[in-house]
């Protein structure tokens, strides 16, 4: 305990590394996914492709991609951007699935209603199709932020400070409580981050509140 | 991209497979992945199968399940490892320990949700038909949720293959050890070769579960993929033309 309050800011330091390190990958695999997911859920042949190539990506072990980014983009192997855009292709390569589940989950009525009322593609996708999908694709973001706060660390490996670095030096040094304080931290932003997204989306979905059976469907995704 | 090409000739200089500048070669390396993969593994399914097909069969304790693996999705697979290799001491025991940590997760989500995802009619119906739970279990509900467990033990597997890489780090042997090697050296066709040589091994053992997976599912069930459900509405039809309600003359 001693070693983390007169190392405190170098923890500090870190955890925001960390922080940076993982929001970009978090958002942009969200954002990035729900275009794709809406094509997957559309059309048989883009959800075949795009299912395989997010399958065969998300099969890439960690350390294989964080090395093989550099050596791609010509970037140097220090450099944070490595580690962003690996965590960004495991985001996207997980949310893939789960938005294209959200999308097909969409009840057909719903849809044809939706049509039959004169919606436009544009009004349906944002009016209809979007919030439907909503508590699923929740699910799977949350998913998507845990895995991406806790696969930072291996960043550390090629270099790349995060708490992660706490773990290198700290099994270099033969120092328990600096390993202690690099997993505790990652479980704190994991946790945090839970929070806010859940904040968020109560904010953006207050219908999805309390609903069980929403809440049944969307673990059940989480898991697929 | 010339570093790629200077990777795979690394691969197939045919010396480095017995000996990478005077220790293990890729083949050695190739199956140390292996074996810490097979030996981990081997503790994940006696853990986690019992435990999702009790989870899966009875109902209870799915919460604490999903809460647990949860939890063990945010853990930092380098840390838990410095951690107990530090209190154990190096050797293959907490190496093993982590990956059986991180492999049990996905089995036993994907046997407790394949056991979720028989139709209970079904089973309702080897109930009434006088069948043992025991029967149910192993009749009905395993093979019918056959796709979906070995679906698991291919994310658990997967999860333990990239695992054993980045445990390379803490000195442990497997194919991690020339990226770390080669990163440290400087010399970077053998960081690429390890990389490439990784993913390969990876893509293969994927692609081994894929045709395990096709074969385990019983004639005449049909995974209940998201495919047919949009086939039934009829893809591009338009609205017009899939009325649902039939309209009868005369009513």
């Amino acid at each position: 305990m001693q070693w983390v309050w007169t190392n405190f800011d170098k923890i500090w330091g870190l955890t925001l590394a960390h922080v940076g390190l993982s929001v970009i990958p978090i958002v942009a695999g969200f954002i990035l996914s729900i275009p794709l997911g809406y094509a997957a859920s559309r059309s048989r042949v883009a959800r075949s492709i795009l299912l395989s190539v997010g399958g065969i990506l998300y099969t890439i072990p960690s350390l294989a991609l964080f090395f093989t980014i550099p050596v791609i983009l010509g970037t140097s192997l220090l450099d944070p951007i490595n580690v962003v855009v690996a965590l960004t292709v495991y985001a996207v390569a997980i949310m893939i699935r789960t938005a294209t589940d959200a999308f097909v989950s969409v009840p057909a009525d719903v849809q044809d209603s939706a049509r039959a009322v004169g919606f436009s593609r544009a009004q349906q996708f944002f009016a209809v199709d979007l919030p439907l999908a909503g508590p699923v694709l929740l699910a799977g973001v949350r998913v998507v932020s845990v895995s991406t706060v806790s696969l930072v660390s291996v960043g550390a490996l090629i270099g790349v400070s995060s708490l992660g670095s706490l773990f290198t030096d700290g099994f270099g040094n033969g120092n328990l409580p600096e390993i202690w304080a690099g997993i505790v931290g990652t479980l704190v932003i994991a946790a945090v981050y839970d929070i806010l997204i859940i904040a968020v989306a109560r904010l953006l979905m207050p219908w999805n509140r309390r609903p069980a059976r929403v809440r049944a469907v969307a673990t059940k995704a989480a898991h697929a | 991209m010339n570093i790629f090409a200077q990777g795979f000739q690394w691969i197939f200089t045919a010396s480095h497979w017995t000996d990478v500048n005077g220790s293990a070669g890729i083949g050695a390396q190739i199956l140390f992945h292996l074996q810490y993969t097979v030996i981990a593994l081997f503790f994940v399914v006696i853990i986690a199968v019992p435990l999702g097909l009790l989870i899966g069969h009875t109902g209870k304790g799915r919460a604490v399940a999903i809460t647990a693996s949860n939890v063990s999705r945010a853990l930092p697979t380098l840390g838990l490892l410095a951690l107990l290799i530090l209190v154990i001491g190096i050797g293959i025991v907490p190496t093993t320990i982590v990956l059986v940590i991180l492999g049990i997760p996905p089995l036993l989500a994907g046997v407790y949700s394949g056991l979720e995802s028989v139709d209970r009619q079904t089973i309702d119906a080897a109930r009434a038909m006088g069948m043992t739970e025991l029967q149910i279990l192993f009749k009905v509900e395993v093979p019918l949720a056959m796709a979906l467990l070995i679906g698991g033990l291919r994310a658990a597997t997967l999860q333990i293959i990239a695992t054993v890489a980045v445990a390379a780090v803490y000195g442990g042997n497997g194919l991690g050890r020339f990226v770390l090697d080669g990163i440290a050296q400087n010399d970077f066709a053998k960081a690429v070769g390890g990389a490439v040589l990784i993913i390969v091994l990876a893509l293969v053992v994927d692609g081994l579960y894929a045709i395990i997976q096709r074969f385990a599912v019983p004639r005449g069930v049909s995974r209940g993929s998201v495919g047919r459900k949009h086939a039934a509405r009829g893809g591009s039809i338009p609205v017009v033309a899939t009325t649902r309600t039939p309209i009868t003359e005369g009513q």
